[in-house]
């Protein structure tokens, strides 16, 4: 199964542009995600990165020629945006909502809350989580559909260090286990370039560069060699000038 | 003695944090000592006495306010022959016809202005106009237009319950966080469900405060109405009896207005207790 579904196509993005009034946020976009696959995106604040999830969710429309998904999405949000008033198993349940029938939803959603580890919690009123076991639920949610395509919109970054680090295991095991396509939007590099099977920087609106990660997850450390080679153009990409580089300038 | 002082003062702060109405932290966590409760009871219950004291040794003459005794003993009458009951009933029904129309019109206005630009630009600009009329002015126009029967009465209680659930259930609908609706659209729900699952119970708890506002309206447009003209219900026997000065009777009839009115107050707790659960 998971030959076939990293074959084919996911998102097909071509020359996509999108502008806010004056601003152009998007000025000519190509992206190709596979099936199955890992892509991180990163970029400064205000590159556009949330905007071209937003394409890809159909949360703001474009015309078919430019923003193509084939399949289901999902999206789990930087905020966990559970709805308050309905509990969590329900919450969980709402992604089923046109596709199950109330018993199978409750089985769905049970199963999907023991993925992440809250099965305990499922008669509990949103407000009543922590942070981080929210943002646990808000997965439970977006991957209780099986989408194809899972956007992830800076989804960690409210987090602790600690919660983030259970969160970047969580997120690979979940992924390893429903094999959607993911697209992760975040500004951190160190966690693109731990989840990702490529990592993209969007800068002006395009994107620009592009690193293929061909280690494997489980041999990724900070100190090994090509991702600390591929972390510095990542980081010079995104406009950060190392530690070098600033010494050089000053002298 | 000097030992039990501080315990007891102890006591009385905890009594009056956890008496406080509306929502305050304490009110969870605390449990009120049966003991400071009847403590509670003890100035009314002095006023009272005082009460009969007065009217026994004929400092409050009986024409301007009957004694306690006196009024219990006229409630206990107008009780046994029915009086009371009946004409209860004909006031329970005046306002449960006003708020039904009220209430119905106030919501469905609010939805429809709540839920499309369209509805809010048509509706929205007369509403707003109109809530500040202070409605017992209408009372002549309703008696030049509807006479002086059952149905300016019921007008006067509908429109004064409309306003209140309209402007708070559509501040509910309008105050709904973006974000939920944006979640909801990425779950795939259709507008249907959006409808059912997040701009209903989003706008719930707003619609609760417009609810209890209408009901305190509603009972008071009653009062005005019914004082105003009547032929039966509690308006009527209260001014009935102004007519041959029995003040028993006229507080025997208010007594039961504020009774009617704590225990729609109760029922609005009891149900903002169980729609608003989810709140921490």
């Amino acid at each position: 199964m998971a030959s076939v579904t990293r074959t084919a196509r996911v998102a097909q993005v071509r020359d996509h542009h999108r502008s806010y009034g004056d601003t152009a946020v998007l000025q000519g976009v190509d992206l190709d995600i596979a099936g199955g696959e890992f892509v991180a995106l990163l970029g400064r604040s205000g590159s556009g990165k949330s905007t071209l999830l937003r394409s890809l969710a159909g949360l703001d429309a474009s015309p078919a020629s430019e923003v193509q998904v084939d399949g289901r999405t999902s999206v789990s949000f930087q905020e966990p945006r559970l709805l308050p008033w309905r509990r969590v198993t329900e919450n969980v349940g709402l992604a089923l909502l046109s596709t199950a029938r109330p018993e199978e939803r409750a089985r769905r959603a049970a199963t999907a809350l023991g993925e992440v580890g809250l099965t305990e919690k499922g008669e509990e009123w949103p407000l009543s989580l922590s942070g981080g076991q929210a943002q646990r639920v808000s997965l439970a949610r977006a991957l209780v559909s099986e989408p194809d395509l899972l956007l992830l919109d800076e989804p960690f970054s409210a987090l602790d260090a600690l919660t983030r680090i259970e969160m970047h295991r969580l997120v690979l095991q979940l992924w390893a286990r429903h094999e959607p396509a993911v697209l992760l939007v975040t500004h951190d590099v160190d966690e693109a370039l731990m989840l990702a099977d490529r990592v993209l920087v969007l800068d002006e609106g395009r994107l620009a560069h592009e690193w293929t990660l061909p280690t494997p997850r489980h041999a990724r450390t900070p100190t090994h060699p090509h991702l600390s080679e591929v972390r510095e153009q990542v980081l010079a990409a995104l406009g950060v000038q190392t530690v070098d580089q600033k010494a050089a300038g000053a002298a | 003695m000097s030992a039990l002082a501080p315990p007891r003062a102890a006591t009385v702060r905890e009594s009056t944090g956890a008496n406080r109405t509306g929502p305050s932290p304490g009110r969870r966590r605390r449990r009120t000592p049966p003991l400071s409760w009847l403590r509670r009871w003890v100035s009314p219950l002095a006023i009272v006495v005082v009460w009969q004291l007065l009217s026994n040794a004929g400092v409050i003459p009986e024409q301007k306010l009957a004694s306690p005794l006196q009024i219990l003993a006229t409630a206990r009458d107008l009780v046994a022959d029915g009086t009371l009951g009946s004409e209860t009933v004909v006031s329970l029904q005046r306002v449960g016809l006003g708020f039904a129309i009220g209430a119905s019109a106030g919501v469905a206005l609010a939805v429809l202005a709540g839920l499309s630009r369209l509805g809010e630009d048509a509706v929205d600009p007369p509403m707003q106009m109109l809530r500040t009329l202070p409605h017992f002015g209408l009372i002549p126009l309703f008696i030049v237009w509807l006479g002086i029967g059952e149905a300016p009465k019921i007008a006067l209680i509908a429109l004064g319950v409309a306003f209140p659930l309209y402007l708070n259930t559509f501040a509910g609908i309008r105050s709904i966080d973006r974000r939920f609706l944006e979640a909801a659209r990425t779950l795939h729900l259709n507008r249907r469900q959006r409808l059912r699952h997040v701009v209903v119970p989003g706008a719930v708890p707003q619609a609760l405060v417009g609810l209890r506002q209408s009901l305190g309206v509603a009972w008071l447009s009653l009062i005005v109405a019914e004082t105003v003209s009547a032929s039966s219900g509690l308006g009527y026997l209260i001014n009935h009896a102004r007519e041959f000065l029995q003040t028993d009777v006229i507080v025997v009839g208010l007594a039961v207005y504020s009774i009617l009115g704590l225990v729609t107050d109760a029922i609005v707790r009891a149900l903002e207790r169980k729609a608003l659960a989810w709140r921490p």
